[in-house]
């Protein structure tokens, strides 16, 4: 079956161990992360996570099947690309001579649309937000000129459609108001 | 922080009954055993070490209300529990100490997690200052058992332990049962705090009893309205879920056969005319091979295991499927399904008795009557009859269906004695049946037998066990011994780890690779134990030996000396279509 890259966002309560239990369900079936991200979400109180992998559709309906089963998940979804807004950012350490004795460079800077976020007299970094392919042409527009450090997040992204992640937070505690 | 708001009282008696559990400056450890007591807990299993003493210390204040019940290995405990709580369908308990303590845990906890027990475990841990400097016994149990847990949680401080141990037991028992481990470290149980338990009764992020989609049940009942020749097959879920009586009633309106898997056995009595048997590896013949002819398949309470399946690519691909699930991550997880029916097959099959047309199915039936002659002739007459000198497990099987009249509680361990017991074990009531499924657990049938017992006191428990597996948990004898739990056991004993001997008897040429065994006098050791003890060699013997034990009112020990490389038939081959069952 077709391997296809899956955006996976986890709601989630903010607990001691989770993690564990979310990567443990990738190790068992022998699947490798793409990339993953945490943080809070719009709720206060409620983590999201943004796990990319690329697997077929047999296998990301059973994988967010298992993840929504953890018991302190809330809700698991799944989307293409195409369903997503999504992004990553870069950072670019690169030494501050090149940036004064390469012309080249403030073009490359320029084209890339980065950003400069800092400068000494040593190093300066650059950071870039975009998509995989823009951090990536950075990177190799840059490498040749003398590359300090470089480092990538993991995906982040929001869905076009309605997540209603609070309808059921708000279903539950009528429910149990009721009682 | 937020679980609090997910723990809320009931109504108002509920909320009465525990406030008076409120208590000023009690021990963690204290509250431990309270919580314990609020859940209805009167027994459980254990080990005593470090890391757990300050409950210890509290379990023996209040020995009148809680009994422990010391067993002689960790594994023995937890196995126990899990046998406890599939004949009582309460929650089993297993309290052990950190580090190997815990660690000796895992093997039951995973056997509860993927046969669906429920069952809480309390692990002892070091000092919380102590965490993550490598200390005396300590490893992190928690991430060790993580994949084999249903949940689990690390209690730090006491005033956690109310609102931990209702989750856990909530989690437990709720949805589909399974395991939770509770860590708790050392100052958690000494910490004083004010006590005071609420019962949890929802947690928001969890929703175990899925709503059942009436669309669904409409839709099935016209599939089975209009089907010629529909197969039930039914797993652990009716029992779990108390649907035996459904279960019958759906089926005796309907007319149609059903079988079981391994765990679903003795929900519906053997005895019953539409009983056609088991599925499965080792499963009969018809069962198996009709799953291949079927026009629709009725799954309820089942996840389509390999050992069920055979080769997917050729499982049921002629039929529309209908699966009965209380767990959403089972549908389609294995097998496509035509229609999903989440929620308690208690309640759907119930909905779907209300509307579904009476029938019945006599010439699809005949199909099923004409395959078991088959199987009769040439397997199942010469496992309970044999012609030759060497004892079956087969008659032994069947003179404890003699003694037992259906009525016993059989656990049983992994293997070909497994297998043969299944088979040939006849049930008259539900949650009679004990085996390891899923994870094939050697060693798990005599510690599962002392909590099988113990859950079910006024019933015979005959635990089955091979002479392997026996060997794993033997030390149980011990807690057999000082408890005087009234359990029967009967090793089947052919000196050979015989389930792996046989597989490589028909696909390794014979090359039996350690799988024959030396082995020790095994009546000498249970007498060492002051259990009763006798043993058969001969089968004139037998019938009157099986007599004495089912007779005996205390411990009873019975090695039936069976022929050495006997096989289990009917079998398919692993990875096999179910439509290739072997007969011989």
């Amino acid at each position: 079956m077709e391997l296809k890259k899956y955006t996976i966002s986890v709601y989630s309560e903010n607990n001691v161990g989770l993690l564990n239990r979310i990567s443990a369900i990738f190790l068992k079936r022998h699947i490798n992360l793409d990339s993953f991200s945490s943080s809070e979400s719009e709720i206060k109180d409620v983590y999201r996570f943004v796990i990319v992998v690329k697997v077929d559709i047999n296998k990301i309906n059973n994988l967010v099947k298992q993840i929504e089963k953890q018991v302190d998940v809330i809700k698991a979804f799944y989307h293409t690309d195409e369903e997503t807004i999504f992004q990553e950012s870069a950072l670019y350490k690169v030494k501050s001579n090149s940036l004064f004795e390469e012309r080249k460079i403030q073009n490359i800077i320029k084209q890339s649309q980065a950003n400069i976020v800092t400068v000494s007299p040593k190093f300066f970094v650059i950071e870039l937000t975009g998509f995989r392919e823009e951090t990536e042409k950075l990177y190799n527009d840059l490498k040749p000129l003398g590359l300090l450090q470089f480092v990538r997040s993991g995906r982040i992204s929001v869905t076009k459609e309605k997540m209603g992640i609070s309808e059921i937070l708000n279903t539950f505690k009528n429910n149990n108001n009721k009682i | 922080m937020h679980q609090k708001d997910v723990l809320l009282t009931n109504n108002k008696m509920e909320k009465e009954k525990y406030n008076k559990l409120t208590m000023k400056q009690i021990s963690g450890a204290e509250a431990m055993i309270h919580c314990l007591l609020a859940e209805g807990v009167d027994l459980i299993y254990g080990y005593p070490g470090g890391a757990i003493m300050p409950v210890y210390d509290e379990l023996y204040k209040f020995q009148k209300k809680l009994n422990h019940i010391l067993t002689r290995h960790e594994q023995g405990a937890v196995h126990a529990a899990q046998g406890f709580a599939r004949t009582s369908g309460k929650v089993g308990v297993a309290i052990a100490t950190s580090g190997p303590g815990a660690t000796n845990l895992i093997t039951g906890i995973a056997d509860a997690l993927i046969d669906s027990t429920p069952i809480v475990c309390i692990t002892g841990q070091v000092a919380s200052h102590l965490l993550g400097t490598d200390a005396f016994q300590e490893t992190d149990i928690i991430g060790i058992s993580t994949p084999a847990t249903k949940w689990s949680y690390q209690i730090t401080k006491a005033s956690e332990i109310p609102y931990v141990m209702a989750k856990a037991f909530y989690i437990a028992r709720s949805g589909r049962p399974g395991p939770v481990l509770i860590d708790i470290t050392k100052d958690a149980q000494f910490e004083s705090f004010d006590f005071e338990y609420k019962k949890c009764l929802g947690i928001r992020s969890y929703n175990p009893l899925p709503e059942i989609n009436t669309k669904k049940i409409d839709e099935a009942i016209s599939i089975i309205n209009n089907a010629k020749k529909p197969l039930l097959v039914w797993g652990q879920g009716v029992i779990l879920g108390r649907a035996e009586e459904e279960l019958k009633s759906f089926i005796e309106k309907t007319g149609i056969p059903a079988v079981w898997t391994i765990l679903g056995l003795s929900a519906l009595p053997t005895s019953h005319p539409l009983n056609m048997g088991m599925v499965g590896m080792h499963g009969n013949y018809g069962p198996n091979l009709l799953t291949n002819e079927c026009d629709v398949l009725i799954a309820v309470g089942m996840r389509f295991d390999d050992r069920v399946t055979g080769d997917l690519n050729t499982y049921a691909k002629q039929a529309k499927i209908i699966h009965l699930e209380i767990d959403p991550s089972e549908i389609n997880k294995n097998v496509k399904v035509d229609v999903p029916i989440l929620g308690n097959c208690k309640e759907s099959l119930g909905l779907l008795i209300k509307k579904i047309k009476e029938n019945n199915f006599s010439s699809w039936i005949n199909h099923f009557k004409r395959l078991y002659e088959i199987e009769y002739k040439k397997v199942i007459k010469r496992d309970l009859f044999p012609k030759k000198n060497g004892l079956t497990m087969g008659e032994a099987i069947e003179s404890i269906n003699k003694y037992s009249k259906g009525d016993a509680v059989i656990v049983t361990d992994v293997g070909q004695h497994q297998m043969v017991a299944c088979r040939y074990a006849k049930f008259n009531r539900s949650q009679s049946n004990l085996t390891s499924g899923g994870l094939g657990t050697m060693g798990f049938a005599l510690p599962a037998a002392i909590g099988a017992k113990m859950g079910a006191p006024d019933r015979e428990v005959v635990a089955v066990i091979g002479d392997g597996g026996y060997q794993m948990t033997i030390q149980e004898l011990g807690t057999i011994f000082q408890t005087q739990v009234a359990v029967k056991i009967v090793v089947l004993n052919n000196d050979f780890l015989g389930m792996v001997r046989q597989w490589q008897q028909l696909f390794f040429d014979k090359r039996y690779a350690s799988t024959e065994m030396t082995n020790p006098d095994f009546v000498t050791i249970a007498k060492g134990y002051h259990i009763d003890a006798v043993r058969v060699t001969k089968r004139n013997e037998l019938d009157s030996s099986v007599k004495k034990m089912m007779l005996s009112k205390k411990p009873f020990f019975l090695e039936v000396c069976v022929e050495k490389e006997d096989n289990v038939f009917p079998m398919i081959p692993s990875g096999a279509s179910v439509s290739d069952i072997r007969l011989e």
